[in-house]
This record gives C-alpha cells, structure tokens and sequence, in this order.
C-alpha cells in the first residue's frame, strides 16, 4: 500500500466514516474529510514535483477514491471530481506559466477544484456551450448559467467551459481556471437528492473574469477526451466500487455472524458468493481500463482514438450497473438488518448514493454516444491488447 | 497535393449537415472542430466518406486529427489508396 493509500484510508476511518451519516442526512460538505485531507496533502498530490506536488499518478488516485468510497460516497465524490480537475490542469496546463504557478499554489495551498461544465440549455449536453469567453485588452469576462457546480460553494477554484469566443459554434470550447477570488456565485438551486447528498451540486449564476492566460491552451474538445473523460470514468467507477465493497463486506459479516450463531452454511452464502462474483467483476473491469488509460498516455492519436472513448463509456456504464446489482445483492442477504438506517449492516445509503451512478452523465446518453461511436468501429477479434 | 479530391472532399460536406457552417467559406486547411464539427458528426462523416469513396478507413485513422480539416481528410483518403485526381 503505498503512503498515500494508508493516508487516504486513515481518514476514512478516522473521519469520513463516523461523519457519512451526518453528511447525508444534513446533505452538508464534509468539511471534517477534507479538512483531514487538506492536512494529510492528499489534494495536491498529482502535481508534478517540478511544481511542488508529490507527481502521483492516476493509479494512485484511482485507488484513494476506491477507498474513500468505502467510508462516504459523498467525500470520495468530492474528492474524485477535483483529481479530474487537477488531471486536466496538470495534463494541459504544462506549457503554461500561468496554469503551472497555479499547480504550485494547488500542491502548497492543497486548494479544492470544483467544476462547471453543466449549463442551461444545451440539454445535458457538456460538449456544447452557450456562454463564451469575451476578450478584451488580455482580460476576459464569462458569465454561466451553471445548472451544476457541485461543492462549489466550499471550492477555491472552478474549471469553467465556454465557447471560444462569442462568435464561436457551441461546440468549439475552452475550459478556463478560475480561482474563487476571480469569482462570483449567485445560488439559483438547491441540492436536496436521494443521494449523494454531501456533494451539494447546487445550481449557481457564475460571473468570471481574470487574464485570457487562465485560458487552458488545448482545446477542450481534447482535454475532454484525453483527460476529462477517461479521468471522470475511472475515478467514478473506482468509488462506485468502493460502495459495493462495503457492501459486500457487511453482507459477509452478516453472513459469518449467522453461521456463527446457527452453525453451517446460512441461506445467504450462496448469495455473497454470486456478489462476490459481480465485484470481482468491477474491480478487474476499473483495473483493465485503468491498464488502459496508463498505456495510451503520451499518445494523443491513442487517447483521442474511438476505440478508447468506447472503452472508457463501457467502463462507465457498465461499473454503475454492476453496482447496483451487488448492492442489491448485499440488501437481500442482510434483509432487514440492511433495510433498517440503524444497524451495523444498514445499506440505504449505500443503495441511495449509487442510484447516482447511472445519472451522473446519464447512461442513456452515453450508450447512444457509444453507439454512434460502433458505427465507425470494427469488433476487435484480439482477447490481449 | 489535388484539389479535385478536396473538391470531392466538399461535395461529401456540402450532400449533409455535418457543420453548422457553410463548407464553401472554408479553406482546405481551415480547422473543421472550430467551424462546429462535433463527435457525433464526425462519426456520420466518417460514413458518408467510406461510401462516397467507396473504401474502409481502418481504426488508426478513427481519430480526431484524420478530420481537422479538409486538407487532413484528403490525405487519409491517399493514405488508404484514393487517386488524387480520380474525378
């Protein structure tokens, strides 16, 4: 385990896990998990240590948010939605003095990112904008109707998409750095959800300005997807897991606490056997995709090919299927005891927060992107990449 | 390298809507993702090509850089064993 996992799982333990309730029911931030992670260094650690940062890479990452979503779904949410910003920074911003004086201040000040991507009026759809980045003399301005920010409001720094310029088609975007100073949220919307509560993805009128340096240079088109998109897919199918390992893993005390008291095999056995099937599933589909993500890295022509946009969708909408199953697998062995909010085996916010996991970018949008993409592609007849 | 295949290129461009904008205010080299081509389009795109062209584009050239613009589709085009100047 390497020193940033053992970190990782201490506030788990120590801290995300007694507070997850609390988060839920008050569908508050969890100010307690990520002002241990603040402490234990554990935000800025993908900066390269060029800038000051630890030069984590995405395995590392991928393994924390697979952890911390054993303890609160909302804080590994949380913090695997500000790694994807941080991917997409460190990824694209390199070239940039400006975006690496930022890497420095993310890996000193271990600052929390948070991203609007979300607007009003394209239909969901966050490869089109309607707001645009409008220069003037070096400066630019940029008002958003962001129909979601999530922990925006506790953020100190937000990744903003827009069109280019005004003139610009919504499909031609740039993602922008905003630091919390640079701008101004109006609250428009309230976040009270089945689940997922502490990641309040409050909806917000976002007013920004700065200097066009804060302007990402690639476009977003290709930071979406050779970084954001396979970045998002892994690090969310990395929790989802995390969820239904703590699932299973209260399944299978419950199961040991049967046998224990009735003796031989109790009725549920066969059951955790089939969850335990469904997880190993998961984890080995996150792990070859992560195998994936690691080998085309370096290689624009790999990261912006079809074949690894369809790979990483599979990941996604598979993974957040998967997990509702095992989930459901864990409630009907624990039955009541997992049904109930105040036993050791309680499974409701496990089951509530990972109902977001088709929803989170829907999965009838993907699979319909997915399927446009198979139009274009031929079956790979090779078991081995 | 010919124009008469860039001048097919078009026609291919100018039979569907896979720009906003208009293919004939465009120059070879013009960038085609800042005139409005999205990936749903491209994919639609890449279709249309292989009929009006008649061949296959194998998965190496299913990237973003094959369509940036008309100049970079004609050369995938050669690439796959299109004549430059067949009309």
């Amino acid at each position: 385990m390497s020193e940033w996992l053992a970190a990782a799982r201490a506030v788990g333990i120590e801290t995300a896990s007694r507070h997850a309730n609390e988060v839920d029911a008050g569908a508050r931030f969890p100010v307690e998990s990520f002002a241990a992670l603040k402490a234990r260094k554990l935000l800025g650690i993908m900066v390269p240590t060029s800038e000051g940062g630890a030069g984590a890479g995405i395995a590392d990452v991928v393994s924390i948010c697979h952890a911390l979503g054993q303890y609160c779904a909302s804080t590994a949410m949380i913090y695997a939605m500000h790694q994807i910003q941080v991917s997409c920074v460190v990824r694209h911003g390199g070239a940039s003095d400006w975006h690496r004086k930022f890497m420095q201040r993310l890996a000193a000040e271990q600052l929390l990112l948070a991203s609007a991507t979300s607007e009003a009026g394209v239909g969901g759809d966050v490869r089109s904008s309607i707001c645009a980045v409008e220069e003037s003399g070096g400066r630019f301005a940029l008002a958003k109707q962001a129909t979601v920010i999530s922990y925006g409001a506790n953020s100190d720094g937000i990744l903003v998409t827009a069109r280019r310029t005004p003139a610009s088609p919504a499909s031609d975007q740039v993602i922008v750095v905003v630091p919390r100073d640079d701008s101004v949220l109006e609250q428009e919307s309230e976040w009270d959800t089945l689940g997922m509560r502490g990641t309040c993805s409050n909806g917000y009128h976002l007013k920004a300005s700065g200097e066009m340096a804060q302007v990402i240079p690639t476009p977003y088109a290709d930071v979406s997807a050779q970084t954001m998109l396979p970045t998002s897919h892994l690090v969310w199918s990395a929790l989802w897991s995390g969820i239904a390992t703590d699932a299973v893993a209260r399944a299978r005390a419950y199961v040991r606490a049967e046998a224990r008291r009735k003796g031989g095999t109790p009725a549920g056995a066969w059951r955790l056997a089939e969850a335990a099937s469904l997880l190993q599933l998961m984890k080995s589909n996150v792990v070859a995709a992560l195998r994936q993500y690691e080998a085309a890295l370096g290689s624009e022509d790999r990261l912006s090919s079809l074949a690894f946009a369809v790979a990483m969708n599979n990941l996604k909408t598979g993974s957040s299927q998967m997990a509702v199953q095992v989930i459901n697998h864990a409630l009907l062995i624990c039955g009541l005891a997992g049904y109930r909010n105040d036993t050791p085996f309680s499974l409701g916010r496990h089951l509530r927060d990972v109902h977001s996991a088709a929803l989170m970018v829907n999965n009838d949008r993907i699979l319909a992107s997915t399927g446009n993409l198979l139009m274009a592609l031929r079956e790979d007849p090779e078991l081995l990449p | 390298m010919s124009s008469a295949l860039q001048a097919r290129v078009r026609a291919v461009f100018r039979a569907a809507e896979f720009l906003p904008a208009d293919v004939d205010g465009l120059a070879n080299d013009a960038d085609l993702y800042a005139a409005g081509l999205n990936s749903h389009a491209t994919v639609n795109l890449m279709l249309a090509l292989e009929e009006a062209f008649d061949v296959e584009l194998p998965d190496r050239l299913l990237r973003r850089r094959t369509f940036s613009s008309i100049n970079a589709i004609a050369e995938a085009l050669v690439e796959i064993g299109v004549k430059e100047d067949a009309a």
